[in-house]
């Protein structure tokens, strides 16, 4: 069982979560879309941290398990039912295998080869999709559900609009608002079906990170060669995290198409691998919470600005001198809006260059600091001269 | 037999492309142990420097001729390029040479870019592992092309040839093939031409002047060249400023096959990783004949018969054979053994 300092992590986790709808909502964040994303991009990061933060394998190539578990997922849609559950199922157990496939070929090899090895199958992925694959994927209009599709399990549909997603009834777009203090809250279905996936796969996760298995993990990240030496084959352990942690992209993958009943390609292209790993790293690789964390800072600041436009901007120089506020408007504008990526890949380097542990690292050296200073005062003179 | 042939000239121009970029990567990997996601975005800047140094050519003067009305029925504006007022033929000439005249440009911009990017990020990362090389390099290309992006907008640009190197030639007949068999542009010729000459001058430049002697040297053993009193920290920069160059004039010479976009860099990055790796990471002669030869590859598999027997094979031939090569023989084609080959 956990002992008490993860006890209290995962209680402090599951009420964040939960009350997401209401810590974000003064921070303009709190609308069903961008919440359903951070849970969900919440749940791939920390797949992504079980096999590159315990294990150091970096891959190029998790977008295509994203893709894998959005494709089996509106597919199950067209054909099932329009309850999520079957499609989930799939998407789980389609990216496990697919995972199992490309993992047993491309943990053959270690460091860049890896990274290298991983890209070429998700570009490899990627241009299936978009050529032969075009009947299982609808290349690139995208897999999109239909009046005609037969969903077998559902009752006859004569209402002549498109069935929405449900869980047992419960539609996923189902909002319940009110109004608290003046800040309107939004309490979305589909929110809390992802986030009750969240804390559970947040749990597995501590457990893995705790177990032997996990210990494993590490071993393999801080000296795969001396674990060998001592007789212990590492394949099995590398290729279950790996299969493990793209069976948790695979899960992200099903629950965007569950939300927004669409998959496309695009979701399988390196960039987005790319983004997975800056969420991961942005939070700080191998802790527990800093994934979640770093794919809540990217996609609220995606969200926030890619809404700031030049109007805003002039608003905020408003104080400067007239050429001054043009002038840093002029600087300022082509980092936001749609220059995002931009922002994204200058905060990126920043991380990369002066804090190589993401943000958990940054707030533990803030954390370090305000002790030392506390008990530098009392025995300053304890310390030994170095 | 000529439709071989043809897929042969195909795979040359594109196997150029290869072949010029990986050099490039293999020349970073191969002095500075250093692998750089940021390439592509160097192939990029070089494409859009021939896009800067055109349109610095045609800044014109616009005069308003009122005898003349355009569809809106407003005089009629008439853009005069400067150099044209004030070298007459001569500017005419130059503006339709630009995409040549833009080398002379990238060169040294390329260059300094560069170094800057040695000097400035990449120094610090030599003692830090590879996966933070990769990411860091990653962030920067990502930066690199948005700031394009930001300049020149999303849409690609598209840049003539010269006029004289425009057209298409048929090339069978001096090859014993029918008339109008095997048809090829003039500007690929160019570009294979061009190629051939870099990477020679290139592998020259490394064999017969001293300085190259220094860097191979320092390719083997930096330390020992380092404890001979050689400055090879400075040399390793110089020979970064040299592939930065070398891919950038491979991007300027690209531009009139292939529009300038903002992310063509990324695009042509993940293949010439394949490249480098299938040619063996750090194996100059490998990343070169990898690049002709996966070239080549890509347009046989393109052919209508290969592609009626494996549908989609023209898309993943690439990395079908990097992973086969991988699997089998890590150290890639000419790597040398035990280089990288956990």
């Amino acid at each position: 069982m956990l002992k008490y300092n993860d006890k209290l992590l995962m209680l402090v986790f599951t009420i964040l979560v939960l009350t997401g709808p209401i810590i974000l909502a003064p921070f303009g964040a709190g609308y069903p879309d961008l919440l359903q994303r951070f849970v969900i991009f919440g749940i791939l990061a920390v797949g992504y941290n079980i096999l590159f933060g315990l294990t150091g394998y970096l891959s190029f190539g998790h977008a295509a398990f994203l893709g894998v578990g959005s494709y089996s997922t509106v597919w199950m849609f067209k054909l099932l039912t329009m309850n999520i559950i079957p499609g989930i199922i799939l998407a789980i157990i389609m990216s496990g295998l697919f995972a199992l496939l490309i993992g047993f070929i491309t943990l053959r090899r270690s460091g860049i080869y890896f990274s290298i090895l991983t890209l070429a199958f998700a570009q490899m992925s990627y241009s299936l999709a978009y050529s032969v694959l075009t009947p299982i994927t609808n290349g690139e209009t995208g897999l999109q559900i239909r009046l005609a599709d037969a969903r077998i399990l559902d009752a006859k549909n004569d209402s002549g609009s498109l069935p929405s997603t449900n869980l047992f009834g419960l539609e996923m777009n189902d909002t319940w608002r009110t109004t608290f203090m003046g800040m309107d809250l939004q309490f979305n279905v589909g929110f809390y079906v992802s986030a009750f996936i969240l804390i559970a796969v947040f749990y597995l996760s501590i457990r893995i990170f705790r177990s032997p298995f996990g210990l494993m993990l590490r071993a393999v990240k801080t000296n795969q060669n001396r674990l060998m030496y001592t007789g212990i084959n590492t394949k099995p352990y590398t290729l279950a995290a790996f299969v493990i942690s793209g069976m948790y992209a695979g899960l992200a993958g099903a629950l965007l198409a569950s939300m927004d009943p669409l998959a496309g390609a695009e979701r399988m292209q390196w960039t987005e691998s790319g983004s997975i790993v800056l969420m991961v790293i942005l939070g700080g690789a191998s802790t527990l919470l800093g994934p979640v964390l770093g794919a809540g800072v990217i996609k609220y600041f995606e969200a926030i600005f890619s809404r700031i436009n030049d109007n805003v901007l002039h608003e905020w120089f408003d104080i400067l001198p007239g050429f001054l506020e043009t002038f840093m408007v002029w600087i300022v504008h082509p980092f936001v809006g749609k220059g995002w990526s931009l922002t994204l890949g200058a905060v990126f380097m920043i991380i990369v260059i002066f804090l190589p542990g993401g943000l958990m690292e940054g707030a533990n050296r803030i954390g370090k600091r305000f002790v030392k200073l506390k008990r530098g005062s009392a025995d300053n003179a304890k310390t030994p001269a170095e | 037999m000529d439709a071989i042939f043809l897929q042969v000239l195909n795979g040359l121009d594109k196997g150029s492309a290869y072949a010029l970029i990986a050099l490039g990567l293999t020349l970073i990997f191969g002095t500075l142990g250093v692998v750089n996601f940021a390439h592509g975005a160097l192939f990029m800047l070089g494409a859009f420097c021939a896009v800067v140094t055109r349109k610095i050519l045609t800044l014109s003067q616009i005069t308003l001729d009122p005898e003349r009305t355009n569809f809106l029925g407003k005089p009629l504006e008439i853009k005069t390029a400067y150099v044209e007022l004030w070298w007459g033929d001569v500017g005419t000439w130059m503006i339709d040479y630009s995409v040549l005249l833009s080398i002379g440009f990238a060169i040294p911009v390329m260059a300094i870019i560069g170094i800057v990017m040695e000097r400035g990020l990449i120094k610090h990362f030599y003692h830090r592992p590879h996966a933070d090389q990769i990411l860091m390099t990653f962030g920067l290309a990502i930066v690199l092309q948005e700031i394009i992006k930001a300049f020149f907008g999303a849409n690609p640009i598209p840049q003539s040839a010269p006029d004289a190197m425009g057209g298409a030639m048929d090339i069978g007949i001096l090859f014993g093939f029918a008339e109008y068999a095997v048809i090829y542009p003039y500007w690929r010729l160019v570009y294979f031409v061009f190629a051939a000459v870099v990477i020679g001058g290139v592998f020259a430049f490394l064999r017969f002047t001293t300085f190259g002697m220094v860097v191979r040297a320092g390719m083997v053993d930096r330390e020992t060249v380092g404890l001979l009193g050689i400055d090879i920290d400075r040399r390793f920069t110089i020979m970064f400023g040299l592939a930065a160059a070398v891919t950038g004039v491979a991007g300027v010479m690209y531009t009139p096959i292939l529009p300038p976009n903002y992310h063509m860099g990324m695009d042509f990055l993940v293949l010439c990783f394949v490249v480098v790796v299938v040619g063996g990471m750090g194996s100059l002669p490998g990343a070169v004949l990898a690049g002709f030869m996966l070239g080549m590859l890509e347009s046989f598999s393109s052919m209508n018969e290969v592609k009626a027997v494996i549908p989609g094979i023209d898309q993943i031939i690439i990395y079908l054979v990097a992973m086969v090569v991988l699997l089998v023989r890590p150290r890639g084609l000419m790597g040398k053994a035990g280089m990288m080959e956990d």
